[in-house]
C-alpha cells in the first residue's frame, strides 16, 4: 500500500514546491517507486522545478474529467527511473478537484506507487484541503519567521480535524516539521527564531533544517531538484530529510554557525 | 560575535520578542480552533443582554469553554463592569 505525504505549511513562499520536489526525488532515488502531485491548481510550478516543463500535455484535472488517463498526464523523470509528475493544470478554476475524483486517482496510484507526495498550495483554500485530505503523513514546511510559524499551526489543526483520518477516526496523520531558509548567523546574533524556539511552539517532530543557500535558487534556475546537488549545505540537508523521513535516525547538521578565521573574527563579516 | 558587533550598540534581541508573541497567539487561536462554532455568537448575544442593563465595551467580555475531562466541560464567562456602573 503507498503511503501518501501531504507537503504543506499554509503560508506561500517557504518552500513547498522545492521541498516536495526534493523529498520526491530523494525518496525515488532509494528505489521506492514515487510519484510526485502538484495539487496548485491555476498555478502550477512543479514542472518547472522539476526541469520538465515542456514536457506537459496532460494534467490531473484533465484525469479527474475522464480527458486522459494516468499513463499519458504522468512525466516520467529523465534523470530518476522510479519518479513521476503529475502536473497541475494551469487553465481551470480552483474548484476543480472534487474529492471523488482526487480520492479515485490516489487509488489508482496506490496500486502502483509506494509513495505518493502531495504538493500543497499556500492558503487553507479546497486545494490545500484537497492536498492534505487523505495523507497519512504531513511535512510541514516552516519558515523561522512569525506569520509562517502561526499559518503552520493553523495548518496542524487543520490536519488532525479536516483530514480523512480525523473524520473517520483513524490514526491521526504523522506530522513533521521541517524548517527551511535557516539561517544560524542570525540566529546567533538573535534576529531569527531558532530550530528550539519553533520546535517548542509547534510541538511537532522535527524532520528537518534546511540552511538558508544559494544552491536552491541555482537549482530552480536550472530545473534541477537541489538534493541533485549533492555538494551544496542545502541538497545534504534534504538528504538527511528524506534519510529521517524514511526512518533513520541521522544527526542534524548545518545548525551551527561555520568556523571563521582570525581575520572574520576580528572584522566581522 | 566579531570585535567589531562588541562595539556597536547593542540592539534588542528581536527572536526572543518573536517567540513571545508566537506563543500568546498560537495559545489563543488554539484554544479558539478547539471551541466549538457558536461561541462567538454567543458571546455577541451575551453581549446584547448585558447591555440592556449596563453599558459595557465588546472587549468587557469574554467567553471561554474549557474542557476538563470527557464527560465535563466548562463554560467562563467574564465581564468587566466600568468602575462608574458598580
Amino acid at each position: 500500500m503507498a503511503k501518501i505525504i501531504v507537503v504543506t505549511s499554509g503560508k506561500g513562499g517557504v518552500g513547498k514546491t522545492t521541498s516536495s520536489a526534493a523529498i520526491g526525488t530523494g525518496i525515488a532515488m532509494r528505489g521506492f517507486k514515487t510519484v510526485i502531485i502538484d495539487f496548485d491548481i491555476g498555478l502550477r510550478n512543479l514542472d518547472l522545478i522539476m526541469g520538465c516543463e515542456r514536457r506537459v500535455v496532460y494534467d490531473f484535472v484533465n484525469v479527474i474529467n475522464g480527458e486522459a488517463n494516468l499513463k499519458q498526464a504522468m512525466i516520467k523523470d529523465k534523470r530518476i527511473d522510479t519518479l513521476f509528475i503529475l502536473p497541475a493544470s494551469q487553465t481551470r478554476d480552483k474548484d476543480a478537484l472534487s474529492k471523488e475524483g482526487v480520492e479515485r486517482i490516489l487509488n489508482e496510484l496506490a496500486q502502483e506507487f509506494d509513495y505518493i507526495i502531495c504538493d500543497s498550495p499556500a492558503g487553507i483554500e479546497s486545494g490545500a484541503m484537497m492536498a492534505l485530505y487523505f495523507a497519512d503523513e504531513a511535512v510541514v514546511v516552516t519558515n523561522p519567521e512569525v506569520s509562517s510559524v502561526r499559518d503552520s499551526d493553523r495548518i496542524l489543526g487543520m490536519l488532525s480535524s479536516k483530514s480523512r483520518r480525523a473524520e473517520q477516526g483513524l490514526p491521526g496523520i504523522k506530522e513533521h516539521l521541517l524548517l527551511t531558509r535557516y539561517n544560524p548567523e542570525r540566529v546567533v546574533k538573535g534576529e531569527m527564531l531558532s530550530v528550539e524556539d519553533v520546535g517548542e511552539i509547534l510541538a511537532i517532530k522535527l524532520l528537518g533544517v534546511i540552511p538558508e543557500s544559494q544552491a536552491v535558487l541555482n537549482a530552480s534556475n536550472s530545473g534541477q531538484p537541489v538534493i541533485l546537488d549533492q555538494d551544496s549545505d542545502a541538497g545534504q540537508a534534504y538528504l538527511d530529510t528524506v534519510a529521517r523521513l524514511l526512518g533513520e535516525e541521522v544527526p542534524f547538521r548545518f545548525l551551527n554557525v561555520e568556523k571563521k578565521g582570525l581575520l572574520k573574527r576580528i572584522f566581522g563579516g | 560575535m566579531s570585535l567589531l558587533d562588541y562595539f556597536r550598540s547593542t540592539k534588542k534581541n528581536t527572536a526572543s520578542t518573536a517567540k513571545e508573541r508566537l506563543q500568546i497567539i498560537v495559545a489563543h487561536e488554539r484554544n479558539r480552533r478547539n471551541s466549538p462554532d457558536y461561541l462567538p455568537q454567543l458571546e455577541r448575544d451575551i453581549l446584547a443582554v448585558i447591555r440592556k442593563y449596563v453599558d459595557i465595551a465588546d472587549d468587557q467580555v469574554s467567553v471561554s469553554l474549557e474542557k476538563s475531562s470527557d464527560e465535563l466541560s466548562v463554560l467562563e464567562l467574564n465581564v468587566t463592569f466600568p468602575d462608574d456602573k458598580k
